[in-house]
């Protein structure tokens, strides 16, 4: 009796411990939940632990300058976390060195679940070759926001979606206002407003294959001269030196900017900061319209102990009602997810009046023309950009510049 | 003593000094040995190493990047070292006077000195801000219409050379006036008794004698100018338009932007070699000088 009783403990315990040995933890890592949004990563994270018993998830954060230093360290020193974030250019830098997981198989052998929950253009930007690498988890793109109380005080009609750089110009004439230290638009002058805008008429970077060099051609020469002839020559955007270190986000809030191109994450901040009417339009364009559209990801790591663990958790906090739930309750960006009734949240909130905006935006989306030393590409282009916008070189040659540095990266 | 306790004796020495040793073994010695061993490979942090010879240096000796943050560099050092040392040496003459207060004198110059890098850049960013800086709004108390600073590229090293300035000064100034105390006070007397102007003895005794002392802290500020780089991360990230772009600033962002640590680790190794070569080369003078003094 004894005996029997021992045994049948023995063999208790024994179904018992491989169930408590396959308790793993989860390292994840992220850039977009820090500052702002820990509470809502702590609330994803307690509804996935309790969908998935048996798996805890523990996460680190880095503010979004230091996060790529810091990721790619513990990369190198082989201690990489089973996920973490990853946005669009640097997804392409890793999943090119193979430091990322092929989501494939595990996409393949979890039935039930289908990749048409996500909005096909986002998923398609984390595949490299046909296999997924990541799965998309929030995207966020450029709009125009405008001050309308500062347009109603000039007398002049608001933004509409066929408004062009003319119109644009004629406005911010109008509403530019010297005295009262008003600007009427701004745009930055560095290398991210500049592949967006040269789209905006018809130029890029790169030929569609990459493997030419299309900075210098005449429309963007034209280009460049219009972003530099809004602060010098029309004046209706502050200088580097009239700005002094403020933000152009600062300034608008402070009711100093009427027009200003900024990205979506700002909607929270205006939302709550911003003391008069404000509305958001889309971009004007010179020949066509772009926008900018920015992707993050979640990728497992090539030297995960936990591959099928680490995709359950990205797989949840990227598409689960919940996660995207918390997401759009919050603003923490906009879950990348294709059910239009998932997003109704969103657009449900009262300010801006034209949150549809945001949407309508991804019709016309540029995506960076990313390449292996993209890093290198944005600094080379981004000080031959600043020398025009000094005057140190006419934008032609500046360009031209731009053009030899980018080759020298191919 | 005999040999017994002669081993004993270092022994014991060898124990007291292990956790030091240990730590620049560890944190100096083998990340200097690894990037020398670095330098002949392409590795981008993340996949495989592959060795490429001195692929690196000859690449870095004819990189526009490179030569520009070495024009930077110097031009840093150019406006830098006269000033720290020859500010340094008025402010130690006037502090080895018998001023009333001169210890809190002492102290006060001395605090930039402890402060932190970071606080000092952010401070002298908003000091030397073009519409709202101290700076700005002092010179144009006086009718001047300050420049942009950080914001131009023909003023923002001058901004990251007076922030320099200003925190080292303290440092120099202190070993200044040791090297002050040590100069015999019978010497003043006798040349003051041979009618010698307060102007002669100082280019006749104070000068010479504190030679030794300006050889270090010129060595010393060369050596730390070579290696400018916080300041400038903080103040401009290299901008505007890469007026600012040093030799530590082009290493850092090869290897931590660019993910190529071969390559940087070649830069650093290049600027090894030529902050020894000038040590080496002031070093000679110094003894040249010396000797023909004697």
């Amino acid at each position: 009796m004894l005996r029997r009783t021992f045994t049948g403990l023995l063999l208790a315990s024994a179904l018992i411990t491989p169930a408590l040995a396959e308790d793993v933890t989860i390292k994840y890592m992220t850039f977009s939940a820090a500052p702002n949004y820990l509470k809502e990563l702590d609330a994803t994270i307690a509804a996935f632990e309790a969908e998935h018993p048996g798996i805890k998830v523990t996460y680190e954060t880095a503010a979004w300058d230091a996060y790529f230093t810091k990721l790619q360290t513990v990369v190198a020193a082989k201690q990489a976390p089973d996920a973490f974030e990853l946005n669009f250019e640097n997804f392409v830098t890793y999943a090119e060195k193979g430091a990322l997981a092929d989501l494939t198989p595990l996409i393949a052998a979890d039935t039930g679940f289908s990749t048409s929950v996500y909005n096909p253009t986002a998923l398609a930007a984390f595949a490299e070759d046909g296999k997924q690498y990541g799965l998309v988890e929030s995207f966020s793109n450029v709009v125009l926001f405008y001050n309308k109380d500062l347009f109603d005080a000039a007398g002049v009609a608001y933004p509409t979606a066929d408004w062009t750089w003319t119109e644009e110009l004629a406005a911010a004439q109008k509403l530019t206002n010297a005295g009262a230290g008003v600007w009427g638009d701004f745009a930055p002058i560095q290398f991210w407003e500049f592949y967006k805008t040269i789209a905006q008429n018809g130029g890029s970077i790169l030929s569609p294959d990459k493997k030419t060099v299309t900075i210098d051609s005449p429309q963007n020469i034209e280009t460049l001269t219009w972003m530099i002839d809004k602060v010098s020559t029309y004046k209706v955007t502050p200088s580097d030196v009239e700005m002094a270190g403020q933000s152009s986000e600062d300034l608008f809030k402070a009711g100093k900017i009427a027009m200003l191109r900024t990205g979506i994450w700002l909607l929270g901040d205006f939302t709550e900061n911003a003391k008069f009417n404000w509305d958001i339009a889309l971009e004007p364009g010179k020949t066509s319209k772009a926008h900018h559209f920015f992707a993050n990801g979640v990728a497992v790591s090539a030297n995960s102990a936990h591959p099928a663990e680490a995709y359950q958790w990205i797989k949840f906090l990227t598409s689960s009602k919940a996660a995207v739930d918390l997401r759009i309750a919050a603003g923490w960006e906009l879950p990348a997810v294709s059910d239009a009734a998932a997003v109704q949240g969103y657009l449900d909130q009262p300010v801006p009046e034209s949150r549809e905006v945001v949407f309508q935006a991804l019709d016309t989306a540029v995506v960076p023309p990313v390449i292996g030393n993209w890093n290198q590409l944005t600094d080379a282009v981004g000080k031959e950009l600043e020398a025009a916008k000094l005057g140190q070189k006419t934008p032609e040659q500046a360009l031209k510049d731009a053009k030899a540095a980018i080759e020298g990266l191919l | 003593m005999s040999p017994a306790a002669d081993r004993s004796k270092y022994l014991a020495l060898a124990v007291l000094l292990l956790p030091s040793l240990a730590g620049m073994v560890v944190f100096l010695m083998a990340p200097v040995l690894s990037s020398l061993v670095l330098s002949f490979s392409e590795w981008d942090l993340i996949g495989e190493i592959s060795w490429v010879g001195i692929d690196n240096y000859v690449t870095a000796l004819a990189d526009p990047a490179v030569l520009g943050a070495l024009r930077n560099t110097l031009t840093f050092i150019l406006g830098y070292l006269p000033s720290v040392v020859i500010i340094a040496l008025g402010l130690a003459l006037l502090l080895n006077r018998r001023i009333r207060g001169r210890v809190v004198f002492r102290a006060i110059y001395f605090v930039p000195v402890v402060t932190s890098w970071v606080a000092v850049s952010l401070i002298w960013k908003w000091l030397l801000n073009p519409q709202y800086g101290l700076v700005n709004f002092a010179l144009g108390a006086v009718g001047i219409k300050g420049p942009g600073w950080l914001f131009d590229p023909a003023w923002a090293m001058t901004g990251v050379i007076l922030t320099s300035v200003w925190k080292d000064i303290g440092f120099v100034t202190v070993i200044y006036l040791a090297g002050l105390q040590d100069i015999p006070e019978p010497l003043y007397e006798a040349a003051a008794l041979d009618g010698a102007t307060p102007w002669q003895r100082f280019w006749s005794i104070t000068f010479p004698m504190l030679a030794p002392t300006t050889f270090f802290v010129t060595t010393i500020s060369l050596i730390s100018s070579f290696q400018v780089f916080d300041q400038v991360w903080i103040m401009t990230q290299g901008g505007p338009a890469g007026a600012t772009s040093v030799m530590v600033e082009l290493i850092y962002k090869n290897a931590f932007s660019y993910y190529k640590m071969g390559y940087a680790s070649a830069i650093s190794w290049v600027l090894f070699a030529l902050i020894f070569a000038v040590t080496i080369a002031q070093n000679l003078l110094q003894k040249k000088l010396d000797r023909s003094d004697g």
